[in-house]
Order: structure tokens, then C-alpha cells, then sequence
């Protein structure tokens, strides 16, 4: 009897001991494949938009994707929810990828429009669909205004009181 | 220790260590299979075989390979086409294996389907079958991205983008499965340890669970027949192989088999030097630029069914997504298959064509799966949308509707009888 509940003892201790250390193991395993801190840290990008021409497309690469960055010129208007003011301009602050299939429109700065070559999308300058397949506006990355630099991974609340809108 | 006496030879050495008579008795002499078959039960063999030569064609492969993102694309393109000896012949070997061998399965499969070869105690050849299927699409996905041409990144975009559609953990499981918020380096080199390791150790598991999963319920035959296996090896043995129903694996059934083989092999072989073209997509020859997307993402033929049945739905329904339609219906694809045991509701083990309702549903599936590979190529636009959404509905339709079919069928023959 004494023997038996020895037994019993020891069986539950190794079942634990066993299981902590499983279950760590799996820890260890599922960090391994996390992203690395160097790729973390590459995650944001910050662009300073002082010296950007209006009506010219900036793209720069943020995660792997292109972002479109818009300045707007006097004759262009801000729409709610979709135009950011940095300093006493407005811009646009797109992923660069048709909501469709996912290729990169380009910018046509004469009509003031996005046109997608792939299947012939168009977007107006503020990244709303005019034409063509797209099933929905450009998406907005999220995005903290830190003076005349806008920092592309992180949600400030500029980007906030956009989303809240759309 | 026991006792052991000089061995008189080779044979007789071992077998005192190892037992090798036996085991050669238990694994071949006397390893029984039915006569009432035909070559549709070569399929298992030329799988192993199969997969033998995509192992020794990778082991050659991965001698050149460097599984890194700027140099991956010209250690495939450059230095193993063009400079390796034969080294065009092992790729070609392994892209068209990888291409054959899902051909093989899918008749193996059918078969399986047909002759209702995965009931009353062949649950687990058939579950461990499934399993293989499904090791051997992560394997030929993995494998997929390892070239780094634009078809490998946008297909690894595509396809890590779908776990994005889990609720609450989907963004975040994403970027753990790719190392990175998009594919990148660490996404090929995880992928790269899967492809050449951990799946194949599965690969080979899952394969002997399969071949074990055999031995107690045996192997089906062409009528679906059920016999008492020691009594026909008995009559086999004592010589009455004119009468006994069943043959021994090695040497009598292997030897019918070998004949299916070297056909197969002539057609294989034909691929790999005049025909490898239908494996080498050529927009896989651009390198990957995750900046530039191809105008038409596209799987390998054969995951173009399920492809398609996630394609299918794109418009809402009862304010659920398209998207998430389609994730829906292509999670239930690649499970439903799994426990077709239990969806198939009649105890009659028989090939299909003997049974009255089986065999309409057994022949617009297969009609419905083609519809659905060839759909799964074509740009998703107009027309096509609508056969997509056809397709994929019915794919759906027929597996829901299958328990009630069988079920009818059951009640019918009973009826009659």
C-alpha cells in the first residue's frame, strides 16, 4: 500500500516536472519563430514630408509595401476621413495596392487620379475607387504625426480619427 | 544472453541476430493480397516510388541550393541549370515528380473512393491516406517558394495571407508564420527547414502508419469482397493457388506491379525530357520582387480545385464576407475529405458502379472537381466568377448531401433483398 502510493507519488511528480518543462519547450519554440527585434524595429519608417512637391507621388517602402505619400496642391480638396493635415498642407497617406488584386496603380498627376494597369482600376487623388473592379478605397496605413515627420507603423490619434470616421 | 551456435552462412548469421526470415515472411512471402484486383492497386507502389526518386533528386538539389533571398533565385536558375552536371536533370526529375506524384495521389485517392475502400475497419488507411495528402500539399507548397521567383513569393504571399482570415489572431499569426510583416528572408529559410526536413521525417512516418494501417483489415478488392484471409493463404501454401483468393506480396504481386511500374516510369520519364514545361511555370522565372505583383496569381494544377472553391465566393451573404466565405468553404474542402467514412452512411462495401445512387454522386463529384481546376486557372472576372461560385457551391452541396444519399441507398438495397 505504502509501495503503491510511493509510486503514485513519484509518477505525478515526473508528469509534472515533464509537463513544465513541455510546456516551456513550447514557449521557447513559438519565440524562435517570432520576428526577429532587427525586423521589429524595421517595421517603422518615418519620412519627413517638409520637402515633398505638391501634387507629386512619394512612395516609400514601409513592411514591404509600397505607401503612397500625396501632397496636395491649392486646387485640391481635403476629403473627411481620408486627407491628413501635416503642417498648413494636406496629404495622402496610402498603401500603395489596389484593393483588387493587389498591383500598384500609378499616379497620373495631369487628371489627378490613381489608374491600376492590371485590370483598369481608378482611384481619385484621396484614394476613394471611381472606376474599374476595386472593391473599396486605398487602405490606410496606420501612422503617428510626430511634428513634419510621419512615423508609418505606429497608431497615433490622427490616425485614430480616421478610422473612427471611415 | 541466448545461446548461439556458429552460423553455416550469411543468411543464417543474420537471421540468428536480426530474425530477417521472419521478417521477410511477415513483411513479403507471407504478406497477403487478394487476386480480384486490377492496376489500380499499383498506385501505392508507384508512389513509395515516387517519393523515393523526389527524396534522391532533393538530396542532389539541396547540394547546390542556398536558401537565402538574394541568392536563392540564381542558385536555382544559374548554378544548378547551368552549371551543375545534370543538374537540369534532378530539378526537372523533382519539379515533375512533385507534379506527377499529387496525379497519383488524386487516382489513388478516387480509387479509394470508388471501391469504397475506406469502411468497415479501413477507417485508419483511409485517415492516414489524408494525412499523407495533406503532408505532401505542405510539402510541395514549401518546396514551391524555394526557386524565389515571383510565382514562389506571390504564392507564400497568398497563401501565409490566408491564416490572416482566423478571427481575433489572424494579423499576428500571419507575421509569425512569415518572420516578417511581409515575405521575406526568414519566411524562405523556415520554409526551407520544413520542406527538406521536418515534412519529409512526417512524410515518412505517416507513410509507415499507412502501410501498417493495412495489415489487420487488408486490402480491398474489385468486389469489395470479404474473406477470411488465413484460410485462403492456408490453401495458397498447401498449393492450391488456382483456388486460393489470395497471392502473396513478394514475389507474385510485386512482379504484376513492377509491369504498371515500368509503364508509368515510360511516361514519367517522357515528362521529365520532352515535357517539363507544364512544371516550370514560366513566370517563376522572373525573380521575386515583392514590390510587383503578377497580374494573375495562380497554383500547380493540382491545388487549383481548392483554390477555386476560396476563390468562388465573392460577394456577401447574410453579412458575411466574401473573403470569409471563401476561407469557410476552403477549410471545410480540405477536411471534408477526412471523414468521408462517416459521411458515407451504407454498410455495403462495393465498387461504385453497383451502387444504385453512389455512383451519380461519386461521378459529379469528380465532373464538379474538374470544372473547378479548370475554373481555378482563369482570371476571376465575369462569367468565370459565376461557374466559380457554381463550382464551389456544389462541391459543397454534395458532401452535405452525401449521408442522406447513402443513407437512401442503404434502405433501398435492403428493400430489394
Amino acid at each position: 500500500m505504502m509501495d503503491e502510493s510511493r509510486r503514485g507519488f513519484i509518477g505525478k511528480a515526473f508528469g509534472a516536472v515533464a509537463a513544465v518543462g513541455g510546456i516551456a519547450s513550447l514557449i521557447a519554440m513559438k519565440k524562435t519563430w517570432d520576428p526577429l527585434p532587427s525586423v521589429m524595429s524595421a517595421g517603422f519608417t518615418t519620412v519627413d514630408v517638409s520637402g515633398l512637391e505638391a501634387n507629386k507621388l512619394e512612395i516609400v517602402v514601409w513592411r514591404g509595401k509600397p505607401i503612397f505619400i500625396l501632397k496636395y496642391g491649392a486646387d485640391m480638396k481635403p476629403t473627411d476621413g481620408r486627407s491628413v493635415k501635416i503642417g498648413d498642407s494636406y496629404f495622402s497617406v496610402m498603401i500603395g495596392l489596389c484593393t483588387h488584386l493587389g498591383c500598384i496603380p500609378g499616379y497620373e498627376g495631369d487628371k489627378k487620379l490613381f489608374k491600376c494597369a492590371c485590370h483598369g482600376g481608378e482611384y481619385s487623388a484621396d484614394g476613394v475607387q471611381t472606376f474599374g473592379p476595386p472593391p473599396r478605397p486605398l487602405d490606410i496605413p496606420p501612422f503617428k504625426l510626430d511634428g513634419v515627420t510621419l512615423v508609418l507603423g505606429e497608431e497615433g490619434p490622427e490616425y485614430k480619427k480616421m478610422t473612427a470616421k471611415a | 544472453m541466448a545461446e548461439f551456435k556458429k552460423a553455416d552462412s550469411m543468411l543464417e548469421w543474420f537471421d540468428q541476430r536480426l530474425g530477417v526470415v521472419n521478417f521477410a515472411k511477415v513483411m513479403m512471402t507471407e504478406y497477403w493480397i487478394p487476386k480480384n484486383i486490377n492496376f489500380l492497386w499499383a498506385m501505392g507502389v508507384l508512389l513509395t516510388v515516387l517519393f523515393t526518386f523526389l527524396v534522391v533528386s532533393g538530396i542532389f538539389l539541396l547540394m547546390y541550393y542556398k536558401p537565402d533571398a538574394n541568392m536563392a533565385f540564381d542558385s536555382v536558375n544559374y548554378t544548378i541549370m547551368q552549371e551543375v552536371a545534370y543538374g537540369w536533370l534532378f530539378r526537372h526529375i523533382h519539379a515533375v515528380g512533385a507534379s506527377v506524384v499529387f496525379l497519383i495521389i488524386y487516382i489513388h485517392m478516387f480509387t479509394g473512393i470508388y471501391y469504397g475502400s475506406y469502411k468497415k475497419g479501413r477507417e485508419m488507411i483511409w485517415i492516414s491516406g489524408m494525412l499523407l495528402f495533406m503532408l505532401f500539399s505542405a510539402e510541395g507548397f514549401s518546396g514551391y517558394m524555394l526557386p524565389w521567383g515571383q510565382m514562389s513569393y506571390w504564392a507564400a504571399y497568398v497563401i501565409t495571407e490566408i491564416f490572416g482570415g482566423i478571427p481575433v489572431i489572424g494579423d499576428e499569426l500571419v507575421v509569425w508564420i512569415r518572420g516578417n510583416f511581409y515575405v521575406a528572408d526568414s519566411t524562405l529559410t523556415r520554409f526551407f527547414m520544413l520542406h527538406v526536413l521536418l515534412i519529409p521525417l512526417a512524410i515518412i512516418g505517416a507513410i509507415v502508419l499507412h502501410f501498417y494501417a493495412l495489415r489487420f483489415p487488408h486490402v480491398n478488392n474489385e468486389q469489395g469482397e470479404f474473406f477470411d484471409f488465413d484460410a485462403e493463404a492456408e490453401k495458397y501454401k498447401a498449393g492450391d493457388k488456382k483456388h486460393s483468393k489470395v497471392i502473396p506480396f513478394w514475389p507474385v504481386f510485386l512482379s504484376k506491379d513492377v509491369f504498371v511500374l515500368g509503364v508509368f516510369l515510360i511516361f514519367f520519364f517522357y515528362l521529365v525530357f520532352f515535357h517539363y514545361g507544364f512544371a516550370m511555370d514560366p513566370i517563376n522565372f522572373d525573380k521575386a520582387d515583392g514590390l510587383k505583383t503578377p497580374a494573375h496569381i495562380y497554383p500547380e494544377w493540382y491545388f487549383l480545385w481548392s483554390y477555386e472553391v476560396l476563390r468562388g465566393w465573392f460577394f456577401e451573404i447574410a453579412g458575411i464576407s466574401g473573403k470569409d466565405l471563401g476561407l469557410m468553404a476552403f477549410g471545410f474542402a480540405n477536411a471534408i475529405f477526412l471523414v468521408i467514412p462517416w459521411l458515407d452512411r451504407s454498410p455495403v462495401v462495393k465498387p461504385a458502379n453497383q451502387r444504385p445512387y453512389f455512383k451519380y454522386w461519386f461521378w459529379l463529384l469528380i465532373a464538379d472537381l474538374m470544372v473547378l481546376t479548370e475554373f481555378g486557372k482563369l482570371p476571376p472576372t465575369g462569367p468565370n466568377a459565376w461557374v466559380g461560385f457554381g463550382a464551389s457551391l456544389t462541391f459543397l452541396v454534395l458532401f452535405i448531401a452525401l449521408p442522406f444519399i447513402t443513407k437512401a441507398e442503404a434502405g433501398k438495397v435492403k428493400g430489394k433483398k
